[in-house]
């Protein structure tokens, strides 16, 4: 990496202005800044030339930081809601930190004392899971979550259950040697800078670039072609693809044999308890998690089960055979090819409306480019099986998807399918292909666990497992003696038994519901769950406030630590004022989500730029306090006194276990941050970040960067830097035996845990160790003749989510939001362009205004997601165009699906990873009437401005003038 | 584009001055080459070049509502070999200052032949003066009309029609007024200056008429493609980079119906044109007094109004080519 | 740069460049071009000679198009000379902005050399917009331009904009029928040699032992 000593104060600029670098936060990309200060305030910002990232690069949400920071918007001080008014009514009073402190302290410590799982940490666009995911486990709460449940979840666990790493952080296509790539429900996404930055150059090369997608914008705009699809249906489209590609063997046979399951072999023997299994030459007790190479193949040569890698045997794929003790036996590939027999493209055209042509020749394009237009790279390696390679082959289709496919609750078997394609095109960690990054591939699945029972809850103990973790067959499940949920959200339940990142979609409606029981505290930490976070809104914010026969409420006690005057402050008990990201500390942890890059792991901080304003204080010190406070062990040192002074210090001096080396850091570890990725604390570690633009970039050796699943050299690395606990190679898993351990539970063939017989059927159907397509959840239940429209929402590439409305520049781009729909769509139902109409599912209706567009499929509408909001709210005035005219779609949403068979209260979500469907819905579209007001509808009495916030509204004008912020913006 | 009112007001009234003073002149140029009976007005020169000197200076302060920064209208006219605003912005305060002279030498009485012409005709200070405003006057309506007629980009604009135009309706408004003036002063020139505003009114009418058939006619220069250089039929704005308007949607678009611009047509050619001939065609019939004056000051007003309507059709008929980025909001 | 109503209905406020989206052709055959527009530093700019102060300007050493907010009488006069409409009133300040080619940046002699360029060719992470001398034909930018078919906005007009804008480029696969063949297919590899299961009924060898 480029490093220039003092990157910080480069250039002498005026007297009393500085140039800081630290990173961005306008989204949860990551980009490198460089902050202009003058006089202690900030002048503008500019994208760091000298980070990985973004290379010097902004978007339109980056240059504007400046405008969050000096939004009226921002909390300053801590708040209690008055004693004697009601919870929402918006009557706060300033309190001390000390006071809120006290607050929590009395509180939390009486529920840790008597029944931790009163107390309910939910945290949204964060990326310090470790850090509070830390202090749940602490606490001893199992109801800890972070927002991956409701964001794509599907797609971390679809992809890391498959090939051991995912997309979203941890790895993505290879745009720099690739030469035909699919984007399929992208619109914008994390890796959003560096994601332009490479489209640019792949066409550039010469690249195709084809997106697959309800909706032509964003990235899409620059596609060389647009494949319109159903919402919901890509399951359909890629099976379709893998049918043709196995028909006419464009697959990587070689690949498949040595680096995936394809060739293992899978006993067949209808009813055992072994169906679906597979053989095994030995079976030890299979300790940890990895896949132990005890699996059989079938050797070509000699026609004889032989086990799996033995030197110089070539398995057949395809085929059936029996074994010498009767037990009929298939390679998994040939589960697969009968499994994808019927999905001709005919059948998915129907499914789909994508034409049978389009999709076979989009196949045969993917086949042709990966066979003929081979990239042999120079680099030599060594495999997992201690063969030597002398080059890296990669076979250029790449692919990158999102929210389109993870939102749906047929998501995580879309994304099994997406998987096996781009494992069967033999694109995996290889050049042009699919990359890693690290702390990426992981064992499949990975090794952390969820607790069990209610034996890992207990009073003043840690919780004993990670709050969040990944099962690996029914054992792992937390679930009480009758397989119900011991979670709030219900994760790790047989109801959704994959939900790796939980449900916290979920942890209100159960919480008011008290199921499966009534909670205390519930602690949110920027989300805004009382709004565009949350599914079915309207109703979520009544339960916020309900109350039971006492007259108590249902929920006692809420925090919510945030930055800014959103709509879920409103509902606080007590609110703590959190500061920008640009007045503190963070950490971009290997241990949470790092910004590493294909060639090695990267990690980056941010440093304060200025002070933070009025009282705020960075979130993470009130945890770091409050952890010594409640004396959760590893906050506190062994006389009882608080370990860490700060989130500063605790970043600086914490490690996983004493003397691992291992804390949140990577580089600059050891006394003088001469070792990285492993060493002892280093006290200037702060500093040496500070000089390095804020980041650290270990670039590992050529030989280490590919193939890194089964790259013995790597997979060394990763072990002795203990990224990982076992060296043994990741084989994709084409066809899932987790999946079939679930199945067979559910068809009670086996001697451990079953679900409760309402969910076997669910069970049995969804934890197919095949990837299927079946139709979302929500379609199934609802009447589609009258629902006929899937209703969905993206992201504005200049808003994130509902935290830029507060800023002066960028709501002007995206100040309300429309409908878009087709213009057939439109004059088939009577509105036209402009109109005012209704939005409506079969759980409630929003009014809004429709814009006609020719880059939507014709059953699909769809809107910019959460630039509605509630009117009084982010420092707006009652009758900003954001609460008027903008409208949120949560309203139509709802969190849980319609009683049926498997259940009363079931989310709204993926069966097996408990991904909210967000983009499920069903609804149908109508003009408004003419006498009705030209305003959306539903709408929110205005909420007023809370102390410590800017008192007077900024006037009519605000001219930005550098550095004169305090003075009031004024004219001269 | 947006009729500023400020626009409206100046182009108006410093026709209406224009006009005015130029009848004032004819009147003279008329009597003194024994045209017509010679009479001996002078109060009504005075008065008439102070009428005009005063709607000159009102267009004057309306047009400082137009600037930004009013107190910088001294740069204004650094630019006179390009801009024809600079050259506006000179020639107005010459106009003004001559047609004041002008108006002072008849109240000075300075009407003294200074030599006659071979016809022998006595050329006074007050001629001179009147010829010299003259000049000023035709070059300040070149200069006001050239304003608008020199932008290429607004196709209805761009036309010798915007010059005659300025020309015809401020010399119509002006000959009304001075007939008005007359009756009020009770001159015997009141039936003269009312032929001679028929006469003008009649002319700009055709003349409008004739622009507004041409304006029909214009195929834009620009269309989509031009604009963002992609050839296709099917090109639609979906978002113009922000959403509640900008410089670029309020300063070059009316904002209004078409139908409220087509009212507005009607009320221009009714109050600008008919109303004002039928009533100066009246006032022809009626031989003094004070209904005379009534008639031709409902004429003046009546046309002094629509004036200021078809002033803001003006605008709101041009159409500019930067709209084609500024269609949809969102 | 000026914000009306900021936290207010209907914020407004001078851009510099602004983003416009349009669509293109009737679903499905649709294109979306995402298309930013700023002053395009014309070689003839209208807007210069209209105005009366002077205050709008080009430069004659780079052709560089500026304002001076200080001689500025906010006419708005040179706005109406645009025909692209990249000329905003800053309505508090009363006077007339405009994308400034970043000269400011452009000439710095503080900066490092590489980014001595536009701000928002600098932060542009698709490298769209391309910055050099559009007179030097070894320039990146008269490359592109020739290379790629640049053209200019409304060149009815003969305004002759310095900025260009690239045609948008499609890349296409041919697909030959002989490559859906081919010998080294791997299904062929799995057509069984030999059979595992024995033979369906009696055989020779359940009769004798020879
Ligand atoms: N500017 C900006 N960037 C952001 C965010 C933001 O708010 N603003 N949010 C961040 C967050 S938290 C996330 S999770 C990511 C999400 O990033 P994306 O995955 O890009 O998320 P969405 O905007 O939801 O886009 C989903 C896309 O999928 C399409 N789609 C919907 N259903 C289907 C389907 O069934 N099939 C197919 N093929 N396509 C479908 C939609 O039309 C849309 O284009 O973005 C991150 N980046
Ligand atoms: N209809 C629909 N709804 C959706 C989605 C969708 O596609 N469609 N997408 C879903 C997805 S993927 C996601 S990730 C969620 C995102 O939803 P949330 O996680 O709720 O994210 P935000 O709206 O960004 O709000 C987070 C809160 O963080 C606060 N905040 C901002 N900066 C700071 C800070 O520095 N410190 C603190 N303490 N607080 C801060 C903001 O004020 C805001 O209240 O939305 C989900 N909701
Ligand atoms: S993509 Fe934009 S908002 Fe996100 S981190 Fe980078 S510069 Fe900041
Ligand atoms: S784009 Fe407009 S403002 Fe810029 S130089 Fe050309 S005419 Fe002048
Ligand atoms: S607005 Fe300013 S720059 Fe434009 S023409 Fe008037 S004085 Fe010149
Ligand atoms: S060149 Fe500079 S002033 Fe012009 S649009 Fe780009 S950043 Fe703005
Ligand atoms: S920054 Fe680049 S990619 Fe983004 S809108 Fe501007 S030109 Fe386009
Ligand atoms: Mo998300």
């Amino acid at each position: 990496m480029k490093t220039n000593p003092d990157s910080r104060e480069q250039t002498s600029l005026a007297q009393g202005t500085e140039v800081k670098t630290t990173t961005c936060y306008m989204c949860a990309c990551r980009c490198g800044i460089k902050v202009t200060v003058k006089d202690g305030e900030v002048r503008y910002i500019q994208g760091n030339p000298d980070h990985p990232l973004n290379k010097g690069v902004l978007c339109a949400k980056g240059a504007s930081g400046i405008m969050k920071q000096y939004s009226p918007a921002r909390l300053t001080k801590p708040l209690l809601r008055k004693p004697g008014t009601e919870r929402g009514a918006g009557e706060f009073e300033e309190i001390s930190w000390d006071k809120a402190f006290g607050i929590m302290e009395e509180r939390l410590g009486k529920l840790r004392a008597e029944d931790p799982k009163k107390f309910a940490l939910f945290t949204g666009r964060d990326q310090m899971q470790a850090l509070t995911g830390m202090f749940a486990k602490q606490f001893g709460t199992p109801n800890y979550a972070a927002h991956g449940g409701f964001c794509s979840v599907n797609m971390a666990a679809g992809m890391i259950y498959t090939i051991g790493g995912s997309f979203w952080e941890f790895g993505g296509p290879d745009l720099e040697r690739s030469k035909l790539f699919f984007m399929i429900g992208t619109a914008e996404d994390h890796h959003s800078n560096p994601m332009k930055v490479e489209l640019s150059q792949f066409k550039r090369n010469g690249g195709r670039f084809v997106a697959i997608n309800p909706v032509r914008t964003g990235y899409a705009a620059i596609a060389d072609e647009w494949v319109p699809i159903k919402p919901g249906t890509d399951g359909a489209f890629l099976l379709a693809v893998i049918h043709e590609i196995i028909k006419l063997g464009f697959y990587d046979r070689d690949f498949l044999v040595n680096y995936t399951n394809a060739a293992e072999l899978v006993d067949m023997t209808p009813g055992s308890m072994e169906e679906g299994m597979f053989l095994r030459f030995e079976v030890p007790e299979e300790e940890g998690c990895f896949d132990p190479q005890n699996k059989l193949w079938w050797d070509r040569e000699l026609d004889i089960p032989i086990s799996m890698h033995t030197e110089g045997v070539d398995p057949y794929l395809t085929g059936e055979f029996t074994l010498d003790d009767g037990t009929p036996c298939k390679p998994a590939f040939q589960l697969l090819k009968e499994r994808v027999e019927d999905y001709t493209p005919e059948w998915a055209e129907g499914i789909t409306g994508i034409p049978a042509e389009t999709i076979r020749r989009l196949a045969h394009e993917m086949g042709i480019v990966s066979r003929d237009q081979k990239i042999e790279l120079p680099i030599q390696w060594t495999d997992a099986w201690g063969k030597d390679h002398d080059s890296v082959v990669g076979n250029p289709v790449s692919f990158h998807s999102m929210r389109g496919l993870a939102a749906h609750s047929n998501g995580f078997q879309t994304i099994r399918a997406l998987s096996i394609l781009m494992t069967l095109l033999g694109t995996i960690d290889r050049p042009g292909g699919f990359r890693h990054k690290a702390p990426f591939p992981r064992p499949i699945p990975p090794c952390p666990k969820p607790p069990k029972g209610w034996d890992d809850v207990k009073p003043n103990t840690p919780l004993n497992g990670m709050p969040l973790g990944w099962p690996a067959d029914p054992d792992d499940l937390f679930v009480d003696d009758n397989g119900e949920a011991i979670r709030l959200d219900k994760g790790f339940s047989w109801e959704y038994p994959l939900s790796v990142h939980g449900l916290m979609h979920n942890a209100i409606t159960n919480a008011w519901r008290g199921d499966p029981y009534p909670i205390d505290t519930l602690l949110l930490f920027m989300a805004n769950m009382a709004w565009n976070s949350s599914m079915n809104t309207n109703e979520v914010r009544k339960m916020l406030v309900d109350k039971d026969e006492n007259g108590d409420y249902k929920i006692p006690f809420i925090i919510v630590a945030d930055a800014y005057h959103s709509e879920t402050v409103e509902f606080g008990d007590l609110i703590l004022p959190d500061t920008s990201y640009l007045e503190r500390h963070d950490a971009m942890s290997m241990l949470d989500r790092p910004i590493s890059e294909y060639d090695g792991p990267v990690d980056s901080v941010r440093i304060p730029v200025i002070p933070p304003k009025g009282e705020c204080k960075p979130f993470q010190d009130v945890i770091v306090e409050m952890g010594a406070r409640l004396k959760l062990p590893s906050f506190i040192r062994e006389d009882g006194s608080p370990k860490y002074r700060d989130y500063r210090d605790f970043i600086l001096n914490f490690e996983t276990a004493p003397g691992s080396g291992i804390g949140f850091l990577a580089g600059w570890r050891g006394k003088s941050g001469e070792k990285s990725m492993k060493g002892e604390p280093n006290p200037n570690q702060w500093e040496m970040y500070e000089k390095n633009n804020c980041v650290f970039h270990y670039e590992l050796p050529k030989s280490f960067q590919y193939m890194r699943n089964w790259n013995r050299g790597y997979l060394h690395w990763a072990q002795e830097h203990n990224m990982t606990r076992y060296d043994e190679p990741i084989n994709v898993h084409i066809y899932s035996e987790i999946l079939q351990k679930f199945r067979l539970a559910a068809q009670g063939k086996t001697n451990g845990r079953q679900p409760p017989e309402r969910l076997r059927k669910r069970i049995e159907t969804y934890f197919d160790p095949l990837p299927f397509h079946h139709e979302p959840l929500e379609s199934q239940l609802t009447d589609t003749q009258k629902y006929p429209l899937n209703a969905l929402t993206q992201r504005p590439m200049a808003m994130y989510h509902s935290w830029d409305s507060q800023n002066a520049w960028l709501r002007q781009i995206h100040t309300h939001n429309y409908l878009y729909v087709n213009p057939v769509l439109g004059r088939n139902n009577g509105f036209d362009d402009g109109d005012w109409v209704w939005v409506e599912s079969m759980h409630g209706k929003v009014r809004c205004m429709c814009r006609f567009s020719e880059s939507v499929e014709p059953g699909t509408v769809w809107t910019w997601n959460a630039i509605g909001k509630a009117s009084g709210t982010w420092g707006l005035t009652p009758n900003a165009n954001e609460s008027k005219k903008g409208f949120l779609l949560n309203h139509v949403i709802s969190e849980e699906l319609p009683p049926h068979e498997a259940g009363e209260h079931l989310s709204n979500s993926d069966p097996v990873t408990g991904q909210a469907g967000w983009y499920d819905v069903r609804v149908r579209v109508y003009k408004a009437g003419a006498d009705e007001p030209e305003i959306t509808s539903p709408q929110y009495k205005a909420v007023k401005p809370l102390p410590g916030m800017e008192s007077k509204r900024r006037g009519k004008w605000q001219a930005y003038v550098a550095g004169k912020f305090r003075k009031k913006m004024g004219l001269k | 584009m947006h009729p500023a009112f400020s626009v409206l007001f100046l182009t108006t009234l410093i026709g209406a001055g224009q006009g005015l003073f130029l009848a004032l002149f004819t009147g003279q140029i008329f009597q003194q080459f024994k045209l017509m009976p010679e009479q001996h007005e002078p109060d009504f020169y005075v008065i008439g070049s102070a009428v005009s000197v005063a709607l000159l200076l009102i267009g004057l302060f309306a047009s400082f509502f137009h600037l930004g920064r009013p107190e910088r209208a001294w740069r204004s006219a650094a630019q006179w070999r390009t801009s024809w605003l600079s050259r506006e912005v000179i020639a107005l305060p010459i106009t003004m200052f001559a047609i004041a002279a002008y108006g002072a030498a008849h109240y000075f009485g300075l009407t003294h032949a200074l030599f006659f012409t071979p016809g022998g005709t006595g050329i006074d200070a007050t001629l001179l003066l009147g010829l010299f405003a003259t000049i000023a006057t035709y070059a300040l309506f070149v200069c006001t009309g050239m304003i608008y007629g020199c932008i290429r980009f607004l196709q209805e604009w761009h036309t010798p029609l915007t010059v005659i135009n300025f020309i015809l309706l401020g010399t119509a408004s002006g000959f009304t007024i001075a007939t008005a003036l007359s009756a009020w002063m009770g001159t015997e020139l009141t039936h003269f200056y009312a032929s001679w505003a028929i006469f003008f009114t009649l002319t700009a009418f055709v003349f409008r008429i004739a622009s507004m058939i041409r304006n029909r006619k214009i195929k834009p220069k620009s269309d989509m493609n031009s604009a963002i250089g992609v050839r296709h039929s099917g090109v639609q704005q979906k978002a113009q980079g922000s959403m509640c308007g900008s410089f670029n949607t309020r300063e070059y678009f009316h904002g209004k119906k078409a139908t409220f611009v087509t009212t507005i047509k009607y009320i221009f050619i009714f109050l600008a044109f008919l109303t004002p001939l039928v009533l100066l065609i009246m006032s022809l019939g009626i031989s003094s007094g004070e209904s005379i004056f009534v008639v031709s000051l409902f004429a003046a007003i009546a046309q002094y109004l629509g004036l200021l309507a078809e002033r803001w059709y003006f605008f709101a008929d041009a159409r500019h080519p930067q709209n084609l980025y500024y269609q949809q909001v969102s | 740069m000026v914000d009306k109503n900021p936290y207010d209905a209907n914020p407004t406020g001078t851009f510099f460049n602004r983003v416009q989206t349009f669509e293109i052709g009737t679903y499905p055959k649709t294109e979306t071009v995402h298309f930013p527009k700023s002053c395009l530093h014309c070689e003839e700019p209208p807007c210069v000679p209209v105005c009366p102060t002077g205050a709008s300007y080009k430069r004659e050493e780079d052709g560089i198009v500026l304002v001076d907010y200080d001689k500025c009488i906010g006419c708005k006069y040179c706005s109406w000379a645009c025909p692209y409409g990249a000329r905003e009133l800053d309505e508090q300040q009363k006077v007339m902005k405009k994308c400034t080619l970043c000269v400011d940046r452009i000439y710095d002699e503080s900066l490092p050399e590489e980014e001595r360029k536009p701000a928002c060719v600098m932060s542009c992470p698709t490298s769209a917009r391309l910055f050099g001398d559009v007179h030097d034909e070894d320039s990146e930018v008269s490359i592109a331009i020739r290379e790629n078919g640049g053209y200019q906005l409304m060149p009815e007009w003969g305004t002759k904009p310095a900025n260009h804008y690239l045609p948008r480029r499609k890349t296409r696969i041919k697909i030959h029928e002989d490559e859906l063949e081919r010998v080294d297919n791997p299904l062929s590899k799995e057509e069984r040699k030999r059979h595992n299961a024995p033979g369906e009924g009696p055989s020779l060898d359940d009769m004798t032992s020879w």
